[in-house]
This record gives C-alpha cells, sequence and structure tokens, in this order.
C-alpha cells in the first residue's frame, strides 16, 4: 500500500470527518439540550443538499453562498418544528418522543422522493474536480473548502454558547431543567431556538455534502444513524466531542474503505457503536450521567 | 431478626453512614430517627439491596445480606415501601398488589385472593379496580404497604410512610399497623419524622445523626437523651 | 362475553376471506395478516417488557435465511427449518439482551443499539457469499397448485390459512402470557423497574424471557416470509425501514394491548391501499405517497391516540374492563 495513498485518504478523511462533525454537532445541540432524539436529523440534512441543488440549478448559487439562506430558512423551519410539534413532547415518555420524530423522517424521506424523484442529484462546479498539490499529497479543493467552512460554523456555535447570554441560558436549561423554569427562563422559546440552531449547523453541513456527494432521499436514514454514531461515540453532551467524534468517524470510514472492503466500512462504525454503548456509553468527552 | 454490624457507606468521599450498628428483634416495631440528611435512607437502601455497603455486615436471621440484589433481599422476607412512592401507575389497584402476591403465590387466582385479603386489611377493597394513578397521595402511600405486605415478608421496612398525612389518616395508619404486629407478628423498620407515629408504634427507637448512631432504646428515654435534643434542637447556649 | 363473540365473528370472516376476494386482495389480505403476527412478536418485546426494539427486522432476515439456506442447500424442508431459526434468532436476541441488561442499556441507547445489530447484520449478509450475497437467496418456485406441506409450498390460500394460523396462535399466546405472572411481571417491570425490584422480581431474567419469546416469535414470521416471498435480499429484508414497518401495525394499533397489532395492520394496510387506488384513479401514480401516508398516520395517531386505536375503540365498543 503506497504511502502517499494513504495520507491522501487519511486527510480526505479528516477533512470530511469535519463536515460529518458539524452535522453530528447540530445533532449534540439538540439531543444535549432538547432531550430530543431527533431521527429525522438525516434526513434534515439531505433535505438541505436538495435546497443546495435547487438553488443551483436555478440560480447557478455556489453552495457556499447557497448555505447562508438555506441555513436561514432551516433556522426558521427548525424553530417551527420544535415549538409546534416537539414541544409537548417533552414531557411523554421516551419511546413516544423517539416515534414522533421516525413519523417525521418518514414523511420527509418521501416527501424528497415525492419532490425530486429517486434519482441521484448533484452540483457541479468549476473548483469540485480541482486539488492542490503539495509533493505527493492531492487536497481536493471542496474538501478542504467545505472543512473551512465547518470550522467556521462550529467556532461561531461555540462563541455563541460560550459569550452571549441567550447561549448561557440555553446550556443552562440544558444543564436543569426545572432549575431554568425557577429562574423565569422561557424554556420553551430557548428549546425552538436550539432546535432551529442544531437545524442551521445540519443546513450548512448538507450545503457543503453536495459538494464531493450526490444526493438520494435514501441518504437521510445512513446519515441519521450515522449522526447518532458520532455524538455518542464522541460524548453526548459535549460539542468538542461531536467535532472529534465526527473527524474519527470520516477518517476512519476513510481508512475501513482503504483496508477492508469499501462496502464495509459502515459496518466498522456500527461496531463503533455497539462497543461504545456497551463499554463506554458517555463517549470519549461526555459527561457520565 | 435483623443485625446491621457496622455498615458504612460513602458517595464520592462524603461519608452517609459511618460504621452503623443496631438490631431489630423479631415481633418489635423499632424506628430509626435523625435529622434530614442523616443517613436514614441510606441504611435503608443498604439493608434493601439497593447498593452494597462499603464495610460491614447485614444478618437476616442468621444469614449475611449485605451484597443480595433488592430482589433477592425480597425473596428472602424483606419487604419495602419507598419514601417517594412507586406505584405501577398504568394498573388497577388490585393488579398493583397482585404483582406482590405472586411472588409467593404459584397461580393468578390464588394471589388475587392474597391481593384482595391484603386489601382489605388496608381498606383499599373498594378502590381495587381503580387505576392506580387515581389515587390520593394516603391511599398511594396505602398501596405501597399493601404491595410490600403481598409478598408475605417477616420484616416490613417502611420509608417516611406518615409522610405527608393528615393526623386522622396517620393515626389510622397506625392503627394498622398494630394490628399487623400483633397479629400477625410482622416485624417493622420504619424511618420517620412523624414523632406522633414514632411515639404510638415504637418499642425501641434508633437515633442517626451524620450517618453514625448516637443514641438507641425505648422511645421516652432516646427522646431525653442530651445527644439527641442537641441534634434536633441545637447546642444550649448560656443566655 | 361479548368479546369472545366479536373473536368469533371476526374468525369467522377471516376464515372465508379467500373465497370471496379476488388474488390481489388474498395478498393484501396475507399481508396484512403477516404484519399483524410480526408485530405481536415484536409487542411481546415492546409492549410486555417496556424494551423499544427498532431492528427487528435481524430477527425476520436471520430466521428467513436460516431456514431458506438449509433448504436450498440441504434440501431440509421449513419444518425443520424452523427450528433452527428460531435456535439462531434466540440465540442472537440472549446475547443482545444479555449486553444490554447487564450493562444497563435501556431507552433510546437500547433502540439506538438494536439499529445497530440489524445494519450490521445486513452489510454482514452482503457478504456472506454461503447465502448468496448482496445477490439474494432464492428459493425453487414449485408449482403453485399443489400443496407441498413438506416444503410448505402451494396455492396462495394455503399461506393464507398458514398465516392466520401463527396470528390466532400468537393471539392465543399472548392472551395466555398476559393473565400469567409473566404478564404482571412485565407489566411491573414497564411501569416502574425499581418498585419491581423491591417486589422480588428478577427484572433481567424476565426481561429476557420477553426478549427471547420475542426473537423466537418474530424467527417463524422469518421463515414464512422465505417460503412465501421466495427471495431474500440482505438490503431488503434487514433495512431499518422494514424495523419500521414491523412497529407500525402495533403503535397504531395499541403497543401492550393483545388487538393492537392487528388492528393496526388492518387500518394502515387498508387505508394505505384505498388511498394509492383512490389517487391511481385520478391518474396519479406517485412513488412514495403510500409511505407518505404512513408517516403521516404515525404522527396523528402518536399526537393524538398515543395509546393506539384500540383502547379508545374498546372503550366505545364495551369491551374494556
Amino acid at each position: 500500500m503506497p504511502l502517499d495513498l494513504v495520507v491522501n485518504v487519511t486527510i480526505a478523511g479528516v477533512l470530511t470527518g469535519m463536515v460529518y462533525g458539524l452535522m453530528a454537532l447540530g445533532l449534540s445541540v439538540i439531543f444535549g439540550v432538547v432531550r430530543v432524539v431527533n431521527f429525522a436529523h438525516g434526513e434534515m440534512m439531505t433535505i438541505a443538499m436538495y435546497a443546495a441543488v435547487s438553488l443551483f440549478a436555478a440560480f447557478q448559487l455556489d453552495p457556499f453562498l447557497a448555505a447562508i439562506p438555506v441555513a436561514a430558512g432551516f433556522f426558521v423551519l427548525g424553530y417551527l418544528l420544535q415549538a409546534g410539534l416537539i414541544n409537548p413532547f417533552i414531557t411523554r415518555p421516551e419511546h413516544s418522543q423517539f416515534m414522533l420524530m421516525v413519523a417525521v423522517a418518514i414523511i420527509m424521506v418521501n416527501g424528497m422522493l415525492i419532490a425530486f424523484g429517486p434519482d441521484a442529484r448533484n452540483v457541479q462546479i468549476a473548483y469540485q474536480l480541482e486539488s492542490w498539490e503539495i509533493g505527493k499529497i492531492l487536497l481536493d479543493k471542496p474538501r478542504v473548502y467545505a472543512a473551512l467552512m465547518a470550522a467556521a460554523t462550529s467556532a461561531a456555535l461555540f462563541l455563541f454558547f460560550k459569550l452571549s447570554l441567550t447561549g448561557k441560558a440555553i446550556r443552562a436549561c440544558a444543564d436543569n431543567h426545572l432549575g431554568a423554569l425557577v429562574v423565569g427562563l422561557n424554556v420553551k422559546h430557548l428549546y425552538a431556538l436550539t432546535f432551529g440552531l442544531g437545524a442551521a449547523c445540519v443546513a450548512v453541513a448538507g450545503c457543503m455534502m453536495i459538494l464531493f456527494l450526490d444526493v438520494t432521499p435514501s441518504l437521510g436514514p445512513s446519515y441519521t444513524l450515522l449522526a447518532f454514531i458520532i455524538v455518542i461515540v464522541g460524548g453526548l453532551g459535549s460539542l468538542t466531542g461531536a467535532l472529534l467524534g465526527g473527524v474519527l468517524i470520516g477518517l476512519s470510514e476513510a481508512l475501513a474503505g482503504l483496508f477492508i472492503q469499501p462496502s464495509a466500512k459502515s459496518m466498522f462504525c456500527y461496531g463503533l457503536l455497539i462497543l461504545v454503548l456497551l463499554f463506554r456509553p458517555q463517549g470519549l468527552l461526555g459527561k457520565k450521567s | 431478626m435483623l443485625k446491621v454490624d457496622a455498615i458504612s457507606k460513602s458517595f464520592r468521599g462524603l461519608k452517609a453512614v459511618s460504621s452503623a450498628s443496631f438490631e431489630v428483634p423479631q415481633g418489635a416495631i423499632v424506628a430509626l430517627i435523625g435529622p434530614n440528611g442523616a443517613g436514614k435512607t441510606t441504611c435503608f437502601n443498604m439493608i434493601a439491596g439497593v447498593f452494597a455497603p462499603d464495610s460491614g455486615r447485614i444478618i437476616f436471621q442468621e444469614n449475611e445480606i449485605q451484597d443480595k440484589r433488592p430482589d433477592q433481599v425480597c425473596v428472602a422476607g424483606i419487604g419495602r415501601t419507598f419514601q417517594i412512592v412507586k406505584p405501577f401507575a398504568g394498573l388497577s389497584v388490585l393488579d398493583n398488589v397482585m404483582v406482590g402476591a405472586l411472588l409467593r403465590e404459584k397461580s393468578a387466582s390464588s394471589a388475587r385472593a392474597l391481593a384482595l385479603g391484603v386489601l382489605k386489611k388496608l381498606k383499599l377493597e373498594e378502590k381495587k379496580d381503580y387505576p392506580a394513578s387515581a389515587l390520593t397521595l394516603p391511599d398511594r402511600k396505602r398501596l405501597e404497604v399493601a404491595r410490600a405486605l403481598a409478598t408475605r415478608p417477616k420484616l416490613l421496612l417502611l420509608d417516611e410512610v406518615m409522610a405527608g398525612l393528615r393526623p386522622t389518616e396517620t393515626d389510622l395508619m397506625v392503627e394498622v399497623f398494630r394490628d399487623l404486629n400483633r397479629t400477625d407478628g410482622l416485624t417493622i423498620l420504619l424511618i420517620e419524622h412523624v414523632m406522633r407515629a414514632v411515639m404510638a408504634l415504637a418499642q425501641k427507637v434508633v437515633v442517626l445523626h451524620h450517618g453514625e448512631i448516637i443514641a438507641s432504646g425505648a422511645p421516652a428515654e432516646v427522646v431525653r437523651h442530651p445527644a439527641v435534643l442537641e441534634c434536633y434542637l441545637g447546642e444550649e447556649t448560656e443566655v | 362475553m361479548k368479546q369472545k363473540v366479536l373473536l368469533l365473528v371476526l374468525f369467522a370472516v377471516l376464515l372465508i376471506f379467500p373465497k370471496v376476494v379476488n388474488p390481489y386482495l388474498l395478498s393484501v389480505g396475507t399481508l396484512i395478516l403477516y404484519l399483524a403476527y410480526t408485530g405481536q412478536a415484536w409487542n411481546v418485546m415492546m409492549g410486555f417488557a417496556g424494551q423499544l426494539s427498532l431492528g427487528h427486522s435481524l430477527y425476520v432476515g436471520v430466521g428467513a435465511y436460516a431456514a431458506a439456506a438449509i433448504f436450498v442447500h440441504y434440501g431440509i424442508g421449513p419444518w425443520a427449518g424452523v427450528w433452527l431459526a428460531i435456535a439462531v434468532c434466540v440465540a442472537i436476541g440472549a446475547a443482545i439482551g444479555f449486553l444490554a441488561f447487564r450493562f444497563g442499556i435501556s431507552g433510546v441507547y437500547f433502540a439506538l443499539l438494536t439499529i445497530a445489530f440489524a445494519e450490521f447484520t445486513r452489510i454482514g449478509f452482503d457478504h456472506l457469499n454461503w447465502t448468496g450475497g448482496s445477490g439474494g437467496l432464492f428459493l425453487k418456485v414449485a408449482q403453485r397448485d399443489q400443496i407441498d406441506l413438506a416444503n410448505f409450498r402451494g396455492p396462495p390460500e394455503m399461506y393464507y390459512y398458514s398465516i392466520l394460523i401463527l396470528v390466532f396462535a400468537a393471539l392465543v399466546l399472548c392472551n395466555y402470557l398476559l393473565k400469567s405472572k409473566a404478564g404482571y411481571y412485565w407489566q411491573a417491570i414497564r411501569e416502574n423497574e425499581e418498585a419491581a425490584q423491591a417486589l422480588g422480581i428478577n427484572t433481567f431474567r424476565w426481561k429476557m424471557l420477553a426478549v427471547v419469546i420475542s426473537s423466537a416469535m418474530t424467527a417463524v414470521s422469518g421463515v414464512f416470509f422465505a417460503f412465501y416471498y421466495n427471495n431474500l435480499f440482505p438490503e431488503q429484508i434487514f433495512h431499518i425501514s422494514r424495523s419500521i414497518e414491523i412497529i407500525l401495525a402495533p403503535i397504531i394499533g395499541g403497543v401492550g394491548t393483545l388487538f393492537g397489532p392487528i388492528l393496526g395492520a388492518v387500518v394502515l394496510t387498508v387505508l394505505s391501499d384505498s388511498i394509492t387506488e383512490l389517487l391511481a384513479y385520478f391518474g396519479w401514480e406517485i412513488p412514495g405517497i403510500k409511505q407518505v401516508f404512513y408517516g403521516i398516520v404515525l404522527l396523528l395517531v402518536i399526537m393524538f391516540l398515543p395509546h393506539g386505536i384500540w383502547p379508545p375503540l374498546a372503550r366505545k365498543l364495551g369491551l374494556a374492563k
């Protein structure tokens, strides 16, 4: 196995992993704060990918630019979804919430099937096939740009939670629901805000993914599972964990595809999930509950 | 019947119970009292098998039970109620008690008969078909006791079962326990804050403070014990 | 009394069903009964013991492949094959249950664990050449007009009546279980595991029992699937949408109830097929519309009838206690 191949695959894996990390970040934020298992997470990203495709088809809009309106739109929709549909379910038993999002996911996947058909769609941009060469090392331009965008979005989110008052309020809700209510925080609004933010992250991640992946409606469920694997491996309640988990999964997926059979690479991820659930359910960086 | 021998328990460095020893003689009613945070429920949880003591032994009827699981402890003959009642909300009152009865009874029909008998003792038989979620707090407490009784325990652990009850309800419960103790020979260990019930029921009182036993004996003596007065009321200061 | 009469009427209707309908409706009826049976099997784990399994396609698939593989490779008929299927599925179910319960995994994490196992197996079977890999495993479709009971081949009516018998057997079994010690103990564990333990219930053992029974019943469903559809593909049979399909009927009908899964299967299939027919009548052939409909029904049921359709229906019919 030539070294430069391994290195290139590794780099590609890490870069893709950063986008995975952004997607998982959205889920971690939602799951960590609102405690709702967003089983429609992958489907949401798939919708974002379709949005990017549509905007490109209509206006030749580069996905990086499209990310802005798509993220804004997703923020609003996410807010409405939480406020309108999910909020009443906070107090319901876990499996009820789970099934609610399963239902939403089913509607989303098949809605996309009806709207866009089963064929794969993608965007074609000039720089998609370009790469920088540093010696024998190839850096795909779209992957590097996407990773930078993912990093920037994550940083923005981090800063929001760390520095802004609303961000702190949201963290308070996550730490102690009852306590937050007692001190007068509008928890319902903050939950909806959080869902909106998580959805916006997913939207940006989706706009990035379309650069190196064709989109079909069936992408949704596999990315939902991937997001969960990342969040659990990285650690629930840890935003850094989600990013770290994303990079780790991106990397292991790439390497597994190289050394084992490509089709077996997701098998590795599921195996990892099983091991983590059994032996270290709080993940790498999560807090033990 | 029950001998607690120098049990200790720490939680992340905080010593909740420190080398506590006491005995519950067969057929007696013993009360475990002490200020909040004294370690009473921790003791109960160790006896009931929820967690094992860090050191020490718990001996029930000549057998060591400190390492047993909660279900094994129940099978051995110790029943318990919870401080915050845990009814099976989706089941009827009768079904709740039947779950307990099925431990010793082989068939559903004999379990039902046992359950009805227990409900009658606790004066709940009229509400036997109510969903457990529809009961008032006093009734839920009685259901909790009925359920534990249906497992035919030799020792019953009651965790603050009088909390939240009005004086008349408290007296009713006291009567039920006195009755069970007198006629069925049921041994009872109870955690209580309601002194009315403690004085009426207990033949022996054990006082716990900061995880340590500070007094033990007949109710009248213990209540006058200086260490006990100090832990409840504080030190006497010269004015 | 009323319940028994209704049951007999239902049984009678189901008995004469194949005689009065066309082949398409017969296949729909068979599908409904298949979903009802599999849903009932899943119900034992979820409704009775409170463990949400979202990877039940694992047992259908493994059961199907086990019986089909030895039929194709060794000519061993399904009546022996079903025991192998049950044995393998019980072993897998027990392993998953053991791992989950010993390590204290429940709720959402348990559900994710079951999904992971199903997905892991799906990809595994894609690479398993002995069972045909991703290309699939095919059973020889014999003459459809002769009944070869030993190899479980025959006309569609035979399959219909077989699954009907399975559904009723499942009903009888679940009814017995619910009224027995197991039923009470499972409900206690589902309602409050800590309180159940304090009453002497070894919750680990009883949860394992539910998992074992559920996986065994589902294995039989898989064997039926193999010999009815005659072709197995890992991508299809282990797919997560299969798992979701299995749970739709019980959730819509009523988790933990006796008739929930059957009612759910009927409602779901009848309504969705009617909608598809209606739309086709107007010239709208839309792939995916049926699933969107499933999703909407599921959403509405979860929002407004969280315990399923059966409990309020039973009350209206005066059948509830």
